[in-house]
């Protein structure tokens, strides 16, 4: 008895070891791994977006039946209004997945900073968002006669969906601990990520209509800085906004 | 193991736990019981590092809490009516995620112990969103003992399943503690109780209203015991 507490006694002391050598990219990329190994089993969140975002260019393109270069002009806010609602849905269900069946807690009980858990859904998020505009920009190019794959534009896309996601991961872990979380996300996310979501249309806008990158680099100048402010702040921030 | 002293935790104006103190020894299996809102459930979130007291002290295997909760967490199994489990996931993968999450070398090696440990080796491919309830809570035990805590904490472990997978869950639980682990579950089911745990604590308006060994409440008795317990 003696002798298999002290075997117990030291599998554990060894146990402590291993825990210390959670790293910190080591839990992250756990958690990207998770949802992404998850979400492509299910295609729940995924699908979900792609259909609202297919619907909503649709119906947009339906309604402005407007000539070859006023289609040109209003691109970059369809494309962008398209993104951030799309993106709402996204948010909410990747947090939802967390919270019904007590994951979260999960989460929060695994010895690392926690800090890891916002980083590993922020990067889940942008994933899932990113696939989703990896599909939505050839359907666009081809509806509205516009060609989109223009390194420049590729990047703002880029910029944009990092701020939006940065923010958008923390707000949908404080929204997802009510019970109108559906509609408080966008209620607390599109007045934050205004500033983004306007450097972005400025930008887009702007290397759509063959501006040089110069001409908008004060936009992508703004959209960089906005992502490095809103994922700091959710860093600082996300530890008391998942503890009750 | 465990130590508690004059905890409080308040929601707005409304005061849950009211000074409560409380001890565990390395090794005791105790039962927290109470009625509805008693605080049990708040009580355990604490000592899991999921809440933070607003007053009062809780030192957990030598670390303050919140100051320490990662070395705390890195001591703790957590199991409670949840399964805290991803229902897209197969067991197995569910169970290598929260292994590399506890940093858990020769994962693969951990995992197929659990996994017959709780009696699901064959099942290990299977998503769990296909498994019964019984199933899921075996599994959410194989999920909290994976990192080999010192110190496992129940919260209704029992809530929601059938007598069956409750008999099943008997085993798990007498598997667990029987490991050396210090335990500490919360439940309604006084007769479960009394089969598994070595003391009862009487969790009443947020103390501990009484608390006593399982020689000082002979068999059949805890009834009896529980009942002066609230009247006190």
């Amino acid at each position: 008895m003696a002798k298999q507490k002290t075997i117990d006694n030291r599998q554990r002391a060894i146990g402590d070891e291993r825990q210390s050598s959670a790293s910190f990219i080591q839990a992250i990329g756990a958690i990207v791994w998770k949802d992404l190994r998850a979400e492509f089993r299910s295609w729940e969140l995924i699908s979900s977006m792609l259909v609202f975002s297919l619907l909503v260019i649709l119906i947009f393109n339906f309604a402005l039946e407007l000539d070859v270069k006023t289609r040109q002009s209003v691109t970059a806010g369809v494309l962008w209004a398209t993104f951030a609602f799309a993106g709402t849905l996204g948010l909410n269900r990747s947090m939802a997945i967390e919270k019904d069946r007590g994951c979260l807690d999960g989460l929060l009980l695994a010895p690392v900073d926690r800090s890891v858990i916002y980083f590993g859904k922020f990067f889940s998020n942008l994933a899932f968002m990113l696939i989703v505009e990896a599909i939505v920009l050839p359907v666009y190019s081809v509806l509205y006669n516009t060609n989109l794959f223009q390194p420049g534009l590729l990047l703002v896309i880029l910029l944009g969906s990092i701020g939006y996601t940065s923010i958008g991961t923390l707000l949908a872990a404080m929204s997802v601990q009510t019970r109108t979380r559906d509609i408080l996300l966008p209620i607390l996310l599109f007045p934050v990520v205004f500033a983004v979501l306007l450097a972005a249309v400025k930008a887009s806008g702007g290397l759509l209509d063959n501006s040089t990158f110069a001409d908008v680099s004060f936009s992508i100048n703004l959209l960089i800085a906005y992502d490095v402010i809103f994922v700091a702040a959710s860093f600082m921030l996300f530890d008391s906004i998942v503890e009750e | 193991m465990i130590t508690v002293k004059k905890l409080v935790k308040r929601f707005g104006l409304k005061t849950v736990l009211r000074g409560m103190d409380f001890e565990v020894k390395p090794g005791e299996f105790v039962a927290l019981l109470g009625p509805n809102g008693a605080g049990k459930t708040t009580f355990l979130r604490i000592l899991a590092s999921l809440s933070r007291p607003s007053l009062g002290e809780v030192n957990i295997a030598g670390f303050k809490l919140p100051n320490e909760a990662a070395q705390v967490r890195a001591r703790l199994g957590v199991v409670s009516h949840l399964p805290l489990l991803y229902g897209d996931l197969t067991a197995e993968e569910n169970l290598r995620f929260y292994a590399r999450m506890y940093g858990i070398t020769n994962a693969q090696l951990r995992i197929t112990e659990v996994l017959r440990m709780i009696g699901l080796e064959n099942r290990r491919r299977d998503l769990v969103r296909t498994y019964s309830r019984g199933m899921q809570q075996r599994l959410a035990i194989g999920r909290a003992v994976l990192h080999d805590p010192e110190i496992m904490l129940f919260d209704e472990p029992y809530t929601g399943l059938d007598q069956d997978a409750s008999s099943m869950l008997d085993d798990v639980l007498k598997t667990v503690a029987a490991q050396g682990r210090t335990v500490v579950m919360t439940s309604h089911d006084l007769a479960r109780a009394e089969e598994l745990a070595t003391r009862f604590d009487i969790l009443s308006r947020g103390v501990i209203a009484d608390s006593a060994t399982r020689r000082q409440v002979k068999k059949s008795n805890l009834l009896e015991f529980y009942k002066q317990a609230l009247a006190g």
